[in-house]
Parts: structure tokens; sequence; C-alpha cells
């Protein structure tokens, strides 16, 4: 049976997951420079080992209201893309865990808006649901087309 | 060779660098035969050399590289099929180039000899019409001896190595007659030890492994006895003639040497250079910026420590960093030359269509520049070429009625100044004519009459940068369509360069490009915006104005638009806070700073919260997800390792519509007027007394060394921009007490129709406005024109007239604007044209 690892990451309280492949790192990180004009979903910048890095608020990409700074600080879910690394701000780090195909089910129906175009699918755990995120969506603060951004 | 020298040594060079890439081609080819990419690669490689030294004269590569590349283009056009007999004839025609090429080397030129052997075996293949029955003919020579009475030589060697080397040696064989076509000697046995060695450590790579081994294996084997038996059939005969016999082996012996030898001499040319890709080089000047930074941070935490071991061993971090940091910028450096060398011929073309004599003068041209930078540079400064040709020198009639020689000079000169390159392109042509330029700039509404009237003969000048400006009489197909001299300018100001241009009429035109040493570390200012720090790059920023509130400096507003009075001119504000659509707290009039910035033409002041330090700061480039903004220019790291954003000037101004074509020095003259009679002074201490000069009459402040003043009789002076200055101490004129003197000191500028004078002053306390009506006059003290109260305390105005005659008695002879006038109750108009910022 097909089987494939996921890092694991909750934003309020829903259970994400990545292909484990595409993640650099995590780390914990709370000075983020603004910046201005840039999408609501951009976090801001900050200093990986010398790399300036953007923060993406994944709340915002996923249509919920943006992160708050009394928030308890975010994580960073350094994920790897052709042409830069991008941090995924989360809320908690989970497991890595390694999942079955046959759990995996397209997105239900009734999954609206903007997180409608990040998620895959689900992965049926015990007792609650993982839903695997498309790294390319997930961290484009500015798609070509802009539907998936303007779209509520 | 010597003035070839350095040609001959690029050639080489470049040369080596083929042959090797044609070593892997062809052995890559034999693998695929019909490759057509890997045929065209190495016929283009043999085209080059030919051509190149067919243009310095080397005729014997000339030559083989020629039947080379007939055979090549056959081969290519599928004329004939590739067989391991055009392969090996092919790889002896590339061993012989190579061994032509060490001569070349060693010797700076060709010496005589033949070559006619391998020539005839490379014809061979191609006269024949198939492929196979050749192979024996190249892999043997021998066949080819007969061919060619010249190849006598050859055969003894080939065979020799053949015979006793078996199957094995073979293609080695074919490697070895060219080099004793060149030179030759010693004994024949030896050839044949030799000869493998040859083999293995010259073309081996590439030849022994494919083609013996595989498909190659069985013919070859086929064929060696053939060449054995003929070469022993041959060994006598080139006994037979020993002198030849008895010469190649010096090759041979000269060959295995040359293995060594030619390590030697090569790396004198081709391994003291590498080519090295563009990438790793960015990424280590990626690293060496990781470094400058760290090095920043350890400094600064040093600094806190107070430990002089730990001291010592920052400072020694910080000096090795430095040093670091400008070797790899070094890397990554080439000289301008690269550009310039392209036109001469430029230059030479457009001379002769426009029928005008112009001599090309270069100045500095190993003057080095970084290699993005110098692409970035290419075509402005072609443009500025081309344009001095059109339009700068005239014809050779013109210039003899005007009483210059026939001749006009385009002089191209490159130096560094201050952390920049300026390249120059100087013509000694009509220059510019600034009434000309108004009356056109006029006509098209690029400014008004008014706005013109308020501008000095330089941003005349500067108006040939706007967009939509041309004062070609014709368009021609050069220039004068009107996109050229903004284009310069925006592509210059894209790499955080300046252009501008100075002309005297009659005399020439100067257009002056300043170029950024490097683009990846820039000297920058950073600044506080909303709690966030910005980073604005230095070559934009011309001075800062504190805006306390209490000095009556203040913002105005010309029909909502802010605006802030720069010595006597309205300075278009941009805030910071706003632009960026940043929240503010409160009132963003008053104490807070305006970074007076230019960018495209455009001077305006951005509006700032604080100004922390300038510093060096590695740009690290943005990814398209914040391009689009278009406010940032990249971002950086901070000494405290935080993520700043670096402004894009240019953008900013757009974003304020400052750029729109309307321009926005107009914004009310009338405001200006009003506003004539508070002065701009600058207020320097001279012992313990506070005397205020008018700034408009000050081109420069300054800071010298001590030990750079000098004297000359009983002078002052100090070396200035290759002038030597007259220093005046003001407080020996007004008999002021003389503190303990600092290590350097503060000087203010005067220039005037190319004569300067310098005003030592202690200190340089402050630059004020002020309106003086109330000011006592009292001419009695010596150089002093009266007092004021400025900032609550006595100032004393000083006599500059005086002051400067003290310093030079002839400083006012050409022209004396300031006899008639007192110059703190002039308009500022008079003065403003002699001001240039600081940091211009």
């Amino acid at each position: 049976m097909a089987s494939r690892q996921y890092a694991t990451f909750e934003v309020a309280d829903q259970l994400f997951g990545l292909d484990v492949a595409k993640v650099q790192e995590v780390l914990s990180f709370d000075q983020y420079t603004p910046v201005p004009l840039a999408p609501e979903s951009v976090g801001g910048l900050f200093n990986l080992r010398g790399q300036v890095i953007a923060a993406v608020d994944l709340r915002v990409q996923l249509g919920l209201p943006p992160r708050t700074k009394s928030a308890e600080p975010a994580m960073n879910v350094i994920v790897k893309t052709e042409e830069e690394s991008v941090s995924l701000l989360v809320d908690r780090i989970g497991e890595v865990v390694t999942l079955q195909d046959d759990t995996f089910e397209p997105p239900p129906d009734t999954l609206q808006g903007r997180a409608r175009h990040l998620i895959t699918g689900a992965f049926k755990l015990d007792g609650r649901l993982l839903l695997a995120l498309d790294t390319t969506k997930a961290v484009n603060t500015n798609p070509p087309g802009s539907s998936n951004n303007r779209e509520e | 060779m010597s003035e070839l020298g350095d040609i001959v040594q690029e050639f080489l060079v470049e040369s080596h660098e083929n042959l090797d890439q044609l070593d892997r081609d062809l052995v890559a080819l034999e693998a695929q035969p019909g490759s057509r990419e890997l045929l065209s690669s190495i016929f283009r490689t043999i085209h080059t050399i030919k051509g190149t030294s067919g243009f310095l004269a080397f005729n014997r590569l000339e030559r083989v590289t020629h039947v080379g590349e007939s055979l090549l283009s056959r081969l290519r056009d599928g004329a004939q099929e590739m067989t391991p007999a055009t392969t090996d004839a092919l790889l002896r025609m590339v061993d012989t180039v190579r061994g032509l090429l060490a001569e070349i080397e060693e010797n700076g030129q060709e010496l005589p000899g033949d070559d006619s052997e391998v020539v005839a075996a490379v014809n061979a293949c191609i006269t024949d019409g198939s492929g196979a029955p050749k192979a024996p003919a190249v892999l043997a020579t021998p066949p080819a001896a007969p061919a060619t009475p010249a190849a006598p030589i050859a055969p003894v060697v080939a065979a020799a190595p053949a015979a006793p080397a078996a199957p094995a040696t073979p293609p080695a064989a074919p490697a070895v007659p060219i080099v004793e076509a060149v030179v030759e000697q010693p004994p024949p046995v030896e050839v044949i030890v030799v000869e493998p060695v040859i083999a293995v450590v010259e073309p081996p790579v590439p030849p022994p492994a494919p083609t013996p081994a595989p498909a190659a294996t069985p013919p070859p084997a086929a064929d060696v006895p053939k060449p054995a038996a003929p070469s022993a059939a041959d060994a006598p005969k080139s006994a037979g003639p020993p002198p030849p016999a008895a010469k190649p082996p010096a090759p041979s012996g000269g060959p295995a040497p040359e293995a060594g030898d030619d390590a030697v001499s090569r790396r004198s040319v081709a391994d003291q250079s590498i080519r090295v890709d563009v990438d790793l080089l960015d990424k280590l000047m990626n690293l060496v910026g990781e470094l400058v930074l760290t090095r920043n941070q350890l400094v600064r935490a040093i600094g806190g420590v107070a430990d002089p071991a730990m001291t010592r061993t920052g400072q020694r971090l910080n000096l090795i960093t430095s040093e670091l940091q400008e070797s790899v910028m070094k890397t990554r450096m080439q000289a301008i030359d690269h550009l310039w060398s392209k036109l001469p011929r430029v230059v030479r073309d457009l001379s002769s269509t426009f029928g005008k004599q112009i001599k090309l003068a270069q100045e500095g041209k190993e003057t080095e520049l970084d290699r993005s930078l110098l692409e970035a540079v290419k075509d402005p400064l072609t443009h500025l070429v081309r344009n001095a040709v059109d339009h700068g020198i005239e014809t050779p009639e013109d210039r003899v009625a005007a009483g210059k020689p026939a001749e006009g000079t385009l002089t191209l000169r490159a130096y560094h100044e201050g952390g920049h390159v300026i390249v120059e392109v100087r013509d000694d042509g009509a220059g510019i004519d600034p009434d000309k330029i108004a009356r056109i700039a006029v006509e098209k509404g690029l400014v008004s009459r008014d706005q013109l009237a308020a501008m000095d003969r330089r941003e005349i000048l500067a108006l040939v940068f706007r967009p939509g400006f041309s004062t070609a009489k014709a368009v021609t197909n050069v220039s004068g369509r009107g996109v050229g001299m903004d284009v310069v300018k925006t592509n210059i100001e894209r790499i955080g360069g300046a252009v501008d241009v100075d002309s005297v009429v009659g005399h020439g035109t100067t257009w002056r490009l300043t170029i950024p040493l490097t683009l990846a570390i820039i000297q920058a200012l950073t600044i506080e915006c909303g709690r966030e720090r910005y980073v604005i790059p230095q070559v934009a920023v011309h001075e800062l104005v504190y805006l306390d509130g209490q000095s009556g400096r203040v913002v105005e507003h010309a029909m909502g638009a802010p605006v802030y009075r720069l010595r006597g001119k309205l300075l278009p504000l941009v805030y910071l806070d706003d632009t960026l659509g940043l929240a503010r707290d409160g009132e963003h009039d008053t104490d807070v700073y305006v970074a007076v910035l230019q960018a495209e033409g455009k001077r305006f002041g951005l509006v700032v919260d604080r100004v922390l330090n300038t510093e060096e700061v590695v740009v690290k480039p943005l990814t398209s997800r914040f391009k689009d903004i278009g406010v940032y220019a990249g971002a950086t790291l901070l000494g405290d390792g935080r993520v700043a954003l670096i402004l894009d000037v240019a953008s900013l101004a757009r974003r304020a519509h400052l750029a729109a074509g309307g321009e926005r020095t107009d914004v009310d003259t009338t405001v200006r007027r009003g506003g004539g009679n508070a002065d701009r002074l600058l207020i320097a201490g001279v012992g313990d007394r506070r005397v205020a000069i008018p700034l408009d009459m000050v081109t420069r402040l300054e800071e010298f060394p001590i030990d750079r003043i000098e004297r000359t009789g009983s002078r002052e002076v100090v070396q200035y921009r290759d002038q030597i200055l007259p220093v005046l101490r003001l407080s020996h004129l007004l008999g002021a007490y003389e503190t303990e003197p600092g290590s350097t000191v503060p000087v203010v500028v005067y220039t005037e129709n190319g004569r300067s004078v310098a005003l030592a002053v202690e200190k340089i306390l402050d630059i004020v406005e002020e309106g003086l009506d109330d000011s006592r006059r009292d001419f009695g003290d010596d150089g002093l024109l009266g007092s004021a109260v400025i900032q609550q305390r006595v100032t004393e105005l000083l006599d500059v007239r005086r002051a400067i005659l003290a310093a030079d008695p002839l400083f006012h002879t050409s022209m004396d604007p300031y006899e008639q006038h007192d110059p703190y109750h002039s308009g500022s108009e008079a003065d403003l044209n002699t001001y240039q910022p600081a940091g211009a």
C-alpha cells in the first residue's frame, strides 16, 4: 500500500499536512519586518541565517482573519519552492506522520472559500481529519490570475 | 609579440580551452556519429581558431585548421560519414594545433615548420569518397606518406609505436607524428617509449578510451598489423633519411617534456586564469555579505566589552573582512576596456557616415567595474558616444571656421572617485547652448518660462534628459529621436548611478556617468518610519534637513501639496508613512527629518521619523512576490540581524506622482519670491565665537586632516581635487582665540569661475534660516559685517568678501559679483548658481 510522509501542523485548531519532502525545517521566530503595501497574507520578512525569508500568514491564505500580535508566537514551517524558501506561519507544529493513500479523500464539497484552493484532500485519521495542502498554492500570495486571492 | 601580446595571450587562453572542449566533442562524436550539434560545435571552434590565427598571421596554424575546417564542414553537411579514421585525423589535427599553440606561447611566434603530413592526413579523409578505405590510410599514416612526399618522418614514428605498443597504442600513434612534424630529433627508439607516454599525458583522455576500446578496437587491431608491416618496411627507408629521423625524436623527446613544459608555460597563460561560474561568484559574494554583517554585529558587541585582546581581534577581523570583501568583489570585476574596445569601430563608421574627422582617445581603460554593471552601462555609453559623434563634434569645415583643428577629439575617460567609477564622454565640439535648450524646452512644453527663469545653467542643461527632448534638427538613424538621453539616464539610475552633463559653448560637452562599484554591497542611509527601519541607497541622498518646528523650518502647502523651502527653492515633500500606507501617530510635520533625494531628475524631500546612520549594506534581492509593489529595491540585514527593506527612490517618486511629466519645481514661484529675505546661514564656531556665513555662497563643506594643510610662503594651502586650495583660518582673520586643534579641520569651500578658497573654522554648528532685519550693523569690526541674534545667541556676520580676498587676493579678478551688493540682503537667486549640494 502506497504511503506518504506528511509534516503536520495546526492552524486555528485544524490539522494540516505538507509533503515532508517540501519542508526544509521548522522553527519559532517572533520578529518579522512588515512589508507595507504587500498583500495581507504576507506576514513579514525575517532573517534565516542570512537569507531573507518571506513569511506567509496561512490564516489569511485560508480565508481566516490575520494573525494578531498578541497570539502565541507563530511557528514557521519553511517550505522550499522552486524560486525561494518561504515560511508558512502556523500555530503549532505536529509530528511527521506516515499516511496510507487509502485513507485519502478529495476535499469535501462543503469545503468552500479560499481554503478550497489550497487543500488537495483529507486524510481520515483516528478521531480527526488531516487536510493536505498544496505547497505551491499555500505559499502563493500573488497568484498570476489572482482569482485565488480575490475570492472570499 | 610585444604590441600584439595581449591579443595573443587571450587567443592562447581561449584556444586552449577550445581545444579541450574539442577533444571531448570529437570523442563524443564517435559515440554518436550523426550528431549535427557536436559537429557544428567542433566546426565553430576550429573556425574560430582559424579566423584568429589568420588575423594574427600564424600561417601554419591557419593552414592546419583550414583543412580541418574543410573536413568538418563536409561532415557537418553530411557529405561524408564519420569514421574512426576521420576521428583520428581530426584528433591529429587538434594535436598539431595544440603543439603549434604551445610553440607560439613559448616563442611568441610560429617557428618555421612543416605540417604537410597532418594536412595530407586530413585531406586524405576529405578526398576519399567513402570513409572505409580511408581508415587504413589515416591510421597507418604510411599510406599518407607515399601520398605526400613531405611526410616521410611521420611514418617512422607512427610505425614505431604501432609496432611495439601493438593494438593498444595505435590511436596514440597519430597523435605523435604531429608533434614531430613540429620539431624533431632523437632516436626512434625513444620515440616509441615517449609516444605512449604522450598518448597518456596529452590527448589521452579522449582518444584511448573510446577509440580503441569499443567499436574501434577490432578495426584498429586489424589495421595495426598493416601499419606495423609497412612501418617495418618503412623503417629502413626512414633510416635512410636519418636527419629527419633524428629530428623526430626531439619532438617526441620534446613532447614528453613538453607535457611538463607545457604545463609550466601554460600555467603562465591558461592556468593563471580560470573560468568560474558566475553563480559561484555570486554565492561567494553573498557569503562575504554575511560575513560583513556578522563583522558589524561582532564589532558592535566588542565595543561594549572593553577587553583589549578582544578589541584587537575585532579590529583584525574587521580588516580581514574588508580585504576579503574587496578581493571577492574584484573577482567580478572586468576592465571597462571590454566595452570600449568596440567603440573605435563605432566612431570610425559613424564619423565617415557624417563626414567628420574624429580621433578617439581613451584614458583609464583598465578601470574595472562589476561585470553586471558593465553590461548595464554598455548601451548608455554607446549612445553617448554616438550622440557625441552625431551632434557633438562639428564637421571639419565648421571646426576650421571656428578656429579649431579639423579633427575633433572624443575622449573616453574612466577613473575612480569616492567609491564610484566615473566614466566621462567628452568631446571638443560645439557644446550645448543653454539658451537653445531653454527655447526648445519651452517650445515642447517641457517647462514654462517662469520655471525657466528660476533655473540655473546646469538645470537647464539637464533638461536634455527629459523624456521627449531632442535638439537634433533632423532625425538621423543614429540619434535624434528624442528617446536617447532620457533612456541613458533611466538605465544609469536603474543601477544606482547618475548621469550629468556639462558643456561650454564652442568648447565641447562632457557627459559624466557615476556608477557604483558593485550592486551587491551599497552605501546606504538607514531611517526610521512608523517604528520600522528602511534603507535608502546613499547615492540618491543629497542632504538631510531636520524640521524641529522652532527654527522656522516648516512644511508649507501649495494648494494642499506639502513643500519645504530649501535654500529658497521649493522642495516637494513626500511622506514615507503616507506613501507606504502606514498608520501615523498624530502630526508628522515637525520633529521629523527630510531626506532630500534625487531620482530621475526630480528632487524631492522624503519625510521620515528619524535618521539613524549610514553604513554598507548587502543587497538581497526580493522575489517576485514583492516586485509588483514596486516601492522596494531589495532587502538587507541590519547590524542587529533584522531585515530592513531598501526603498526604491525612483518608484517612491513615481508613486507620489512626482515624476508625472509636468514637474513640480514650479509649485508656485510667488511663494518663493515672497520668502526671499529669509536667508540660509551657516553657523560656524571660531574660537568661542559664533560666525554666520551665507550658505548660498558656500560650494561645499569639507573636513581635511590637519596634516594635509601645507604651507607655501606665508599662506596655508591644501590639495583638493587636483587644485591647490588656499586656506584661511577665520580665527586668524577675526583674531579669535584658537582652541586646541583637533586632528581634522572643517572648512567651508567657495568656488567661483574655477577658483576656490577654503575658510577653516573650528566647528560647523548648524544651518539656520533667518531673517536678519533686526541685526545690528556696526561695520567697525575687522572682517565682520555686523552681528545678529540667531538661536538666542549673538552671532557675528562674516564679511565673506574680505575673508575670501584675505585667502586669495586674486579670487575676484575675473568677476566680482559681490562688489556691489550685500550678500546678506540679496535675494537668494543671484547666488544660487554657485551652490552645489554637498552630496552631489
